[in-house]
C-alpha cells in the first residue's frame, strides 16, 4: 500500500508564461533547504536580554506569597516581573466577540495577579543575560499558594458546582441553541431516528518551532518592534498599539520564517504580551521562545468536545433530519481576540453540511475548566462536525442496510443545486460539487473492489475497513468571521507590486507565509497577470511597515483572498507598464500587449521592446516621453471577499485500515480525498495542504491527546509522551481534484489548507467502525488507542 | 578546566575551533550561539523530533543530546557545511522538486536523515525510507513528498558518496 503517488508533474522549467495551474517549484524553499532560513531563533541583536516564566504548578490556586528577591540577585538578571509590576505597561484583556450573544470572559492579565487558573500559567518572569541564567533563577523564585478546586471535567463545569469566576456567575462561556420551523412535526414522522454520542479528546498543533516573539522598543522615538511568530501580523500590531498604548504606526510587526502554526500562531498569548510589556519596561530588546514543554501547557488545544447527534431516516434513506447536542470545555479564559466560542459555533453551523434535509435542532454549551485554554486550530470545528455527521450517516445507512456511499449519494445537496441558501443551520452554499466528488472519490479507489477484497478477507479473519466521510470547509471568510463581532481583524487583503527597472517585480502582500506556499502562488499569479517570467518576480510578506494592510493567514483565506489581490494588482501594473510603451513607441496602448518580458503588438506577437527599456526609460530617461505623462509602476489593489459570509469549499476523504482485533492495533493502509478548492493555482502546493491536513487529522484520531488527571495536571507534556504520526505510520495518501471556481473573484480560488484535516477523523472512524462491525462492536471516542479498541471489542475492561 | 567551563577543540565544517565553553552546554546551542550555525534547529531539547539531527565523525546524532564538552578532537558537520560541500546538492532539488518541505523547520534534520539513510542503504524501498526518517517529525507535510523525493534520489543513484 506504499506506492509513489501520481504527483501532477508538470514542471515549467523553461516555461515563459501560463504558470496558474501549473506545479511551480516554490522559489523561496531554496534557503531553506540549505539550513539559511531566519526563524524567530536564528535573531542575533545588541542588548538582547532573554526572559523566562515562572509558572503555576498549580491547576487552580491563590498565589499567597511570591519573593523575586532571590532570583533578582542571581548571576546575570537584569529584572524580575510579577503581575502587578506590568500592569502600568499593558492593561488586561476580554476574548469576547459583538456577534456571538452573550459570550462571556474574565480579563486576563499578561502574567496572573493574585490567582492562576491553569497548570502552566505565569507568574512571574525573570530577565537576564542569558536564557541559561534567567532560567537558573527560576530555581530562587520562592512562591506559595492556597490550592483552590479545580473544575477538570466538562460536565462538571456545566453543573458548576464551583464557578472559576464568580463574576460571572455560572461557568458558562458561551452557549447558542437553534431549532428549525416544524422541526418536531418532521422528527415525529420520521421512520427512524439513531442515536450516538461521540466523544473528542484535547490536542493540540505541536508547531515544530515553538512559539516565539521578540519585541525591540526604541524609547527614542517611542516604538516597539516586535519580531514575532504569528499569522497575523496587522492583528498583532493593532493589539500592541492598543494594550500597550503605543500609536499604531509606531508598532511593527516583522515576520521572517515560521516553523510551522497550524493556528497555533495566531492568538494573543500572555507571556508574548508580558515580553512585549517588559520590552517597553527595561527599553531594550527582549526575547521569549517557549520550550517544548511550555509549548504543552500553553500552546492553545483544542477539540475537547462530547457530542450527542441523532439522525432522523425515512425508510427510503431520505435524511429528515439531524439533532446536535455539543458540550465542548475551553479552559479558564475565552482566548483573545478571536474567542473560545467559535469552535463550538462552527460545530453547530456545519453539522450535516453536505446533505439536503431541511430540519436541524442544535444545543451548544461552551465551558470554562481549570485546564489550558483552547481556541481556533486547524480546521476548527470541522474535524467534530464531520466525524459526528458522516458517523451518524453511516450508523444510519447500517440500519437501513444500505451502503453508505449509495446513502450519501441519494442524501446530498445535488451539483445542479446552487446556489444553496436553505440550509437549515443558515449558513449559505455559493457552488458546491458533492455528487461529482463521490463519484470521483468512488473510480479513484475502486470502491467496488476494495469492498470485495474486505469481504474475501474477513473470511479469512483479517478485518478491514472502509470508510467515507463528506465534508464542506469555511474558506476565504468575509468580515462576517470576525469583523462584524468588533474584532479588528481585517478580511480584505492587499497586494503591492513594484516594477523594478531591469524588469524584475517586486510583490509584496499583507497574506504571510508560514511554509504554505502562499508566495509561490503569488509569484505564480503575479507573472502571469503583468506577462513577465517567474524568475523575474520577487515576493516578500511579514512586515506590516511595508505591506498593504491585511488578515495574514488563517482559515484557508491565503491564496483566495492574497492571490486575488495579486492578480488584480498584476493586471494594474500591466495596464501602467503598457501605457508608458505606448508613450515610447507613439502608438496606441490598445496595440501592445506584455509577453515573455517583453512588450509585443497584440496581433503579431512582433516584439516591440524588453521591458527593461521601459524601465530605463520611465526611470531615468522620463525626459523623453510627452510633458505632461507620468508613469506610476508600483501599483497596490485590494480584495474583500463579501457576498458570502464564506466561501464553502467540499470534498469527501476515504480511509481503508485494518485492526489487529488481538491487539487493538490500527493499521492505515490508504487514505484517498477528493475536494474542490475551486481554481487550483499549484496542484504540487494543493495535494501538500490536503496531504499534510490529512495527516494532521489521522493524528487527532489516532495518537493525539492532551491527557490531564483529576487535579488538573497535564501528565504528557513532553514530545516522548505525546504522539504524532510519524512516517512509518502514516500511510500513501491519494488526492484528487473537481474544481468548482468561485464566481466571487476573477482568479476563482477557494481555500484548501483545512479541509484534509477537517475530513481524516471522520473517514478514520468510519473506516474503523466497519472493520468491528462483524463483532457488533463501535468505538466513538478519539483517539481510537489499542487500548479502547480492545474495550469496545470488549477484551479488555472500560476505565473507571 | 574549571567546574563549569571547558575549553573544546574541534573541527566544525571543516574549520577547526577552539572554544572556552560551558560543560553543560550542547553541540546544537554551541553551534547557534558560539558559532552563528543557526541551520540547526531546535524543536524539543529531548531528543525526540530529529530537528537537530546533524553528523559528528561521520554519526548521524542528535545535536541537543549531546554536549560540546563531549566532542574535543571531534569532526562535526552541519547543514552549512554540506550544503557548501554540495555533498546535499542533490537530495536538496529533489526536496525542491517534489516540494518535500512546508515550514522547513524540520529540513535540515530531515536532509542529514536521508542522507545518512542513502549512504547505509543505498537501495532503500518506500518502507524503509518511511522507517528511517521515523525519528523526525514533520508536522507540515505528511511525509509522503519527503519519502517521493528521497525515493527519487535513490532512483537516480546520483548522491555524492561519504561524509567528510
Amino acid at each position: 500500500m506504499n506506492a509513489r503517488s501520481e504527483i501532477p508533474f508538470d514542471l515549467p522549467t523553461d516555461q515563459k508564461t501560463g504558470y496558474v495551474g501549473k506545479s511551480v517549484p516554490r522559489s523561496n524553499a531554496r534557503r531553506l533547504v540549505q539550513g539559511r532560513g531566519c526563524y524567530l531563533d536564528d535573531i542575533r541583536l545588541p542588548r538582547l536580554a532573554h526572559v523566562v516564566f515562572f509558572r503555576s504548578p498549580h491547576a487552580h490556586a491563590r498565589i499567597k506569597s511570591l519573593n523575586l528577591s532571590k532570583a533578582k540577585s542571581a548571576p546575570g538578571v537584569i529584572a524580575v516581573f510579577n503581575g502587578m509590576d506590568l500592569q502600568e505597561f499593558c492593561t488586561p484583556w476580554v476574548g469576547v466577540l459583538g456577534h456571538l450573544k452573550g459570550i462571556k470572559s474574565a480579563p486576563q492579565h499578561p502574567i496572573a495577579i493574585d490567582r492562576v487558573c491553569w497548570q502552566g500559567e505565569a507568574v512571574a518572569a525573570v530577565v537576564a543575560e542569558t536564557r541559561r541564567q534567567a532560567e537558573d533563577a527560576l530555581e530562587f523564585i520562592e512562591a506559595d499558594f492556597d490550592i483552590l478546586p479545580a473544575v477538570v471535567d466538562m460536565r462538571s463545569a456545566l453543573e458548576a458546582k464551583y464557578v472559576i469566576h464568580p463574576d460571572l456567575q455560572d461557568n458558562i462561556c458561551f452557549s447558542r441553541e437553534l431549532k428549525t420551523e416544524g422541526f418536531d412535526e418532521a422528527w415525529a414522522q420520521a421512520d427512524r431516528v439513531v442515536e450516538r454520542t461521540y466523544r473528542f479528546s484535547r490536542h493540540t498543533g505541536v508547531c515544530l518551532e515553538p512559539r516565539a516573539i521578540l519585541a525591540d522598543y526604541n524609547p527614542a522615538d517611542h516604538s516597539l518592534t516586535v519580531h514575532h511568530a504569528t499569522q497575523a501580523p496587522h492583528m498583532m500590531q493593532d493589539i500592541f498599539s492598543k494594550h500597550l498604548n503605543i500609536p499604531e504606526s509606531n508598532v511593527r510587526i516583522i515576520c521572517k520564517d515560521i516553523g510551522g502554526s497550524f493556528g497555533i500562531k495566531v492568538h494573543v498569548y500572555a507571556d508574548e504580551m508580558a515580553t512585549a510589556a517588559i520590552s517597553v519596561a527595561l527599553k531594550r530588546p527582549v526575547k521569549f521562545l517557549a520550550d517544548r514543554m511550555e509549548s504543552f501547557l500553553t500552546d492553545i488545544h483544542a477539540r475537547e468536545h462530547e457530542a450527542t447527534v441523532r439522525i432522523a431516516v425515512k425508510q427510503n434513506g431520505e435524511i429528515v433530519g439531524f439533532d446536535l447536542d455539543d458540550l465542548t470545555g475551553i479552559g479558564p479564559y475565552s482566548v483573545y481576540p478571536r474567542t473560545s466560542g467559535i469552535e463550538g459555533n462552527q460545530v453547530v453551523n456545519l453539522t450535516g453540511g453536505p446533505y439536503r434535509h431541511k430540519h436541524y435542532r442544535a444545543k451548544l454549551n461552551v465551558v470554562f475548566t481549570n485546564k489550558n485554554v483552547t481556541c481556533q486550530y486547524r480546521a476548527v470545528g470541522h474535524p467534530i462536525a464531520v466525524a459526528i455527521t458522516e458517523g451518524i450517516v453511516d450508523e444510519a445507512a447500517r440500519e437501513l442496510n444500505m451502503d453508505p456511499a449509495e446513502f450519501r449519494r441519494i442524501n446530498f445537496i445535488p451539483d445542479d443545486a446552487y446556489p444553496y441558501l436553505s440550509f437549515p443551520s443558515g449558513i449559505k452554499f455559493e457552488c458546491l460539487s458533492h455528487q461529482k466528488s463521490l463519484e470521483k472519490l468512488l473510480t479513484l479507489m475502486e470502491y467496488d473492489k476494495l469492498r470485495a477484497e474486505q469481504a474475501e478477507l474477513r473470511k479469512k479473519g483479517i478485518f478491514r475497513g472502509i470508510g467515507l466521510a463528506a465534508m464542506i470547509e469555511v474558506t476565504n471568510p468575509s468580515p462576517a468571521f470576525y469583523g462584524v463581532g468588533g474584532a479588528r481583524i481585517s478580511a480584505q487583503d492587499g497586494a503591492t507590486i513594484k516594477f523594478d527597472p531591469q524588469g524584475m517585480i517586486t510583490v509584496t502582500c499583507s497574506v504571510t507565509e508560514q511554509g504554505q506556499g502562499n508566495e509561490a502562488v503569488f509569484a505564480q499569479v503575479a507573472a502571469d497577470a503583468v506577462g513577465v517570467s517567474i524568475d523575474k518576480v520577487k515576493v516578500f510578506t511579514g512586515d506590516t511597515s511595508l505591506m498593504p494592510y491585511g488578515g495574514g493567514t488563517w482559515a484557508s483565506r491565503g491564496a483566495g483572498i492574497g492571490g486575488e489581490a495579486v492578480l488584480q494588482s498584476g493586471k494594474a501594473l500591466k495596464s501602467n507598464l503598457l501605457d508608458v510603451a505606448a508613450a515610447i513607441l507613439a502608438v496606441e496602448k490598445a496595440t501592445l500587449d506584455i509577453h515573455d518580458n517583453n512588450v509585443v503588438d497584440r496581433l503579431t506577437s512582433e516584439v516591440k521592446m524588453p521591458l527593461s527599456e521601459v524601465g530605463r526609460v520611465a526611470y531615468f530617461r522620463p525626459d523623453t516621453l510627452p510633458m505632461n505623462f507620468q508613469s506610476e509602476l508600483t501599483v497596490t489593489r485590494h480584495y474583500t471577499p463579501r457576498e458570502y459570509g464564506f466561501t464553502f469549499t467540499n470534498g469527501i476523504q476515504a480511509s481503508y485500515l485494518e485492526v489487529d482485533v488481538e491487539t487493538g492495533e490500527i493499521k492505515l493502509l490508504k487514505h484517498w480525498c477528493v475536494e474542490d478548492c475551486g481554481t487550483v493555482l499549484n496542484p504540487m502546493l494543493v495535494d501538500e495542504q490536503i496531504r499534510g491536513g490529512v495527516v494532521q487529522g489521522i493524528g487527532g484520531a489516532l495518537l493525539e491527546e492532551c491527557l490531564y488527571d483529576e487535579n488538573g495536571q497535564m501528565i504528557n507534556g513532553t514530545m516522548a509522551d505525546y504522539l504524532v504520526p510519524m512516517a512509518a505510520e502514516m500511510p500513501d495518501i491519494v488526492v484528487g481534484h473537481i474544481q468548482t471556481p468561485t464566481k466571487q473573484s476573477e482568479l476563482g480560488a477557494k481555500g484548501a489548507g483545512e479541509a484534509g484535516t477537517a475530513g481524516a477523523p471522520g473517514a478514520l472512524m468510519n473506516a474503523l467502525n466497519d472493520a468491528l462491525s462483524p463483532f457488533n462492536a463501535s468505538l466513538n471516542m478519539q483517539p481510537f488507542t489499542p487500548q479502547r479498541v480492545l474495550q469496545a471489542l470488549g477484551k479488555v475492561p472500560v476505565d473507571g | 578546566m574549571n567546574e563549569t567551563r571547558c575549553l573544546v577543540n574541534l573541527t566544525v565544517n571543516g574549520q577547526r575551533v577552539s572554544k572556552d565553553v560551558p560543560v553543560r552546554m550542547h553541540l546544537v546551542d554551541f553551534l547557534r550561539e558560539e558559532l552563528g550555525l543557526t541551520g540547526s534547529h531546535l524543536g524539543c531539547e529531548h531528543g525526540v523530533c530529529g530537528a537537530c539531527s546533524l553528523f559528528v565523525n561521520g554519526k548521524l546524532i542528535r545535536g541537543c543530546l549531546v554536549l560540546v564538552a563531549q566532542l574535543e578532537g571531534a569532526e562535526v558537520s552541519t547543514i552549512e557545511g554540506l550544503s557548501e560541500s554540495g555533498e546535499l546538492d542533490v537530495l536538496q532539488q529533489a526536496f525542491l522538486k517534489h516540494n518535500a518541505l512546508q515550514c522547513g523547520f524540520c529540513t535540515p534534520g530531515m536532509l542529514a536523515t536521508a542522507y545518512d539513510l542513502i549512504k547505509n542503504n543505498p537501495k532503500a524501498g518506500r518502507d524503509e525510507i518511511r522507517e528511517y526518517i521515523s525519528g523526525n517529525y514533520c508536522r507540515c507535510t505528511g511525509y509522503q513528498a519527503i519519502v517521493d523525493a528521497v525515493e527519487s534520489v535513490i532512483a537516480e543513484q546520483g548522491i555524492k558518496q561519504g561524509v567528510q
